[in-house]
């Protein structure tokens, strides 16, 4: 990780456990009393929101605050940017403002990386999802929670099992968790129906199911991704209901499980379609723990990049 | 005006002098001394390039390119005949509309334009434009795109194939199914799967490209296929002309020398349409090109404003300039690598396309009396495109930087010298017969 964090590929495996190690570091203070660190004080922190997502735009503010940074939130909607303004003319304003770290969403796969690489700006970007591309710190955030439910996973993910589920086309989700995963030394299996598989897969270091039942024998995560309706009217499957029967987490998927193994989705959940209400709220799931993990793991990444440093436990200032 | 080129190698290597006058190349030989003397101090001197694919932007898109300004372009690339796409605003699908540019052309005179006319009535795909119309305008269009779109509809096409043969005309299809590459950003396969941009499959190019020779075989019209990308489409051509299906087909310089591999930055300089593939088809495009199933090379100048690629990839419009680095960059991939010499070269930038245009005037052997349309290049040289010095109005060059071999030196449209030593010399007589 350079100066931004754009793709899981500008992390080493190393670079990637280290993010990890720092999180759980600020764990420790955030379990305290005293739950502000004075890292950032007097930095600005950018929430660049070109589409519309309060969790993940919340988990990074209340990250960047609790790192005592300024943070200043700026969504497309009802701003100059819904008035044709272009991702250009945006990020020289954030740069004349002085921002330090721009965080950024957008419908747009490669905004980020254009964002950092234009010139346009000299502020650390952080994507926070960029279209069907990639999200990174979704990616670090669940394998810091897979990493807190086996214990043994310290400085990789060797011979760890874990199938992502559903519309792999189109997630920016499976793509960063594909490389992080792989790059840690997990095995993964891809499990969809084909129409939802990119014709790419192919270089992907994963193996390729269409049948989840057997995909998840003995597998030790499970991750299903969010399946969008409009899916279905484009053809990519035939109905909700076929979609649920051959690739929806139901209980008699759920009780196939090892007790071991668990549940995880990146939210927002579509209950009764990619998930049922009874493995979302079984005690295999940790999709809570996704949550409340996601600001500890973007506190460490904002500390690392405009802190510079690895977080070592020691509170300075 | 009476210009004697001294010193000029010919493509069999003989270094001989040039006499021109009134247009013509009057004699050849040695000792020629009459009107003012150029000398090509041994450097090539071949037939100008013709292009039949170049996008103008005039009517309607001054602000990324003109006919005077692209005229430019082509001269300073050693073009003596450019085709002006329909894809205007106005759309060119009226004998007044390719009137105007025929016009333009004639009025900025480096360069002959000849324009295309659209196939369907504002490239919409539903109704023919009066093709018989600006067939019989002053511009006598011979060529008919709908390019940018496809004509997808099969009964259409084929009207479109049938119809112009009362005046011999072509159609020159941008083979792009629809319904395959609905919102596509890049060519589909593992670049596109890693970036998360959508898919332009090859199979959406040769879907068309296999149904439109097979239409061309039924009412035995003549088929052109723009920007051929695919090796599949390649073998498409290749099966076409063994059958004798009367189908010719063009490959553009990028796709002769860019993969999809550069699209991994989002740096939309490299967003076009179609886009460019793997180093599999660059290679069967370049072996399609040297063995003569890809009859001609075809710009498919783009230009496009630094406000329509100066922003995030999705948004960015689809293209890149090409008229002033064509040369080199085939130079590049097809004689650096031996597919091709330079006869063969010619043969596919000037002699090939000028005649499945019908441009009698163009790609003519350098002999006594051919019309003076020539260039000289200086193949030993190399040079470093800067999108700074080209004189398109746009500067959305994919070859930024790169140093590339040849360098176009002079160029003669029709007896008039209109570029000296890399540089545009203002026409006199304002336009050529």
């Amino acid at each position: 990780m350079d100066r931004h964090l754009l793709s899981i590929n500008d992390l080493s495996a190393s670079e990637a456990i280290q993010i990890l190690n720092t999180a759980s570091e600020l764990s420790k203070i955030s379990d305290g009393p005293m739950k502000k660190l004075p890292t950032l004080r007097g930095r600005t922190v950018v929430n660049l929101f070109f589409e519309d997502s309060t969790r993940t735009r919340i988990s990074f503010e209340s990250a960047a605050k609790r790192l005592s940074a300024d943070v200043i939130n700026f969504s497309a909607k009802g701003s100059s940017v819904s008035k044709g303004e272009s991702l250009k003319d945006t990020a020289q304003t954030l740069q004349a403002m002085g921002a330090d770290a721009v965080v950024i969403r957008h419908g747009a796969s490669g905004a980020a990386q254009r964002l950092a690489d234009s010139g346009w700006i000299s502020a650390s970007v952080i994507n926070a999802g960029d279209g069907t591309h990639e999200h990174p710190t979704q990616a670090l955030l669940d394998a810091y929670t897979i990493r807190s439910r086996f214990p043994d996973l310290r400085s990789n993910f060797n011979g760890l099992k874990v199938a992502i589920v559903g519309d792999i086309l189109h997630s920016r989700v499976a793509r960063s968790n594909v490389l992080l995963l792989t790059k840690l030394g997990a095995k993964v299996t891809i499990v969809a129906p084909p129409t939802l598989i990119p014709v790419g897969i192919t270089d992907w270091d994963v193996d390729v199911s269409y049948d989840f039942d057997s995909a998840i024998k003995n597998v030790d995560v499970v991750m299903m991704l969010r399946v969008q309706s409009e899916r279905m009217a484009d053809s990519f499957f035939p109905s909700e209901r076929e979609y649920s029967r051959g690739y929806g987490l139901d209980i008699a998927r759920l009780n196939s499980l090892k007790d071991s193994t668990i549940v995880m989705h990146p939210g927002p959940m579509n209950r009764g379609l990619e998930i049922s209400a009874e493995s979302a709220d079984s005690h295999k799931s940790v999709v809570l723990a996704q949550v409340s993990n996601g600001v500890l793991v973007r506190m460490a990444v904002l500390y690392q990049l405009l802190g510079g440093a690895a977080f070592s436990g020691e509170v300075s200032a | 005006m009476e210009y004697t080129i001294k010193n000029a190698r010919m493509l069999d290597g003989a270094i001989v002098d040039v006499e021109i006058s009134n247009g013509v190349i009057k004699n050849i030989g040695n000792g020629l001394n009459s009107g003012e003397m150029l000398d090509a101090q041994k450097h090539l001197l071949i037939p100008g390039l013709v292009d039949l694919h170049t996008h103008l932007r005039e009517p309607g898109r001054e602000d990324s390119e003109t006919v005077a300004t692209g005229s430019a372009a082509a001269a300073k690339g050693g073009f003596t005949a450019i085709s002006a796409m329909a894809n205007t605003f106005p759309v060119a699908d009226t004998a007044g509309v390719v009137e105007q540019v025929f016009r333009l052309g004639r009025e900025a005179g480096l360069c002959d334009v000849f324009p295309i006319g659209a196939v369907t009535q504002g490239l919409e795909g539903k109704k023919l434009a009066e093709l018989g119309a600006m067939a019989n305008s002053k511009a006598q269009v011979r060529i008919f795109s709908d390019d940018g779109k496809c004509v997808s509809d099969p009964l259409l096409m084929r009207r479109a194939l049938e119809y112009v043969k009362t005046f011999n005309g072509i159609i020159a299809q941008h083979a792009q199914e629809p319904a395959l590459t609905v919102g596509s950003q890049m060519n589909e396969g593992i670049v596109s799967s890693r970036l998360g941009l959508a898919g332009w499959p090859a199979v959406a190019e040769e879907a068309i490209i296999a149904r439109d020779i097979l239409l061309a075989e039924h009412v035995g019209s003549r088929l052109h296929i723009c920007h051929l990308t695919t090796a599949g489409g390649v073998d498409l051509v290749r099966f076409a002309k063994a059958r004798g299906i009367q189908v010719t087909a063009e490959v553009t310089p990028h796709h002769l020398l860019l993969t999809d591999e550069l699209v991994s930055n989002y740096d939309p300089v490299f967003k076009v349409n179609p886009p460019l593939r793997t180093e599999v088809d660059v290679n069967a495009l370049r072996k399609g090109l040297a063995d003569g199933t890809i009859d001609i090379v075809g710009t498919d100048h783009a230009p496009h404003p630094t406000e329509d690629k100066d922003c995030e990839w999705q948004s960015a419009a689809f293209g890149m300039v090409g008229l002033e680095t064509a040369l080199s960059v085939v130079a590049k991939a097809m004689i650096e690598t031996k597919l091709l010499d330079w006869n063969g070269l010619v043969n596919r930038m000037s002699i090939a396309p000028a005649k499945i245009a019908g441009y009698t005037n163009h790609g003519q052997n350098v002999a006594k009396g051919s019309a003076a349309n020539l260039t000289i290049v200086d193949t030993t040289a190399n040079w470093i495109v800067d999108r700074n010095t080209l004189a398109s109005k746009s500067k959305n060059t994919p070859f930024q930087g790169m140093t590339l071999p040849t360098q176009v030196l002079h160029t003669f449209l029709n007896g008039e010298l209109v570029l000296r030593n890399s540089k545009i010399v203002k026409s006199t007589n304002g336009g050529s017969n």
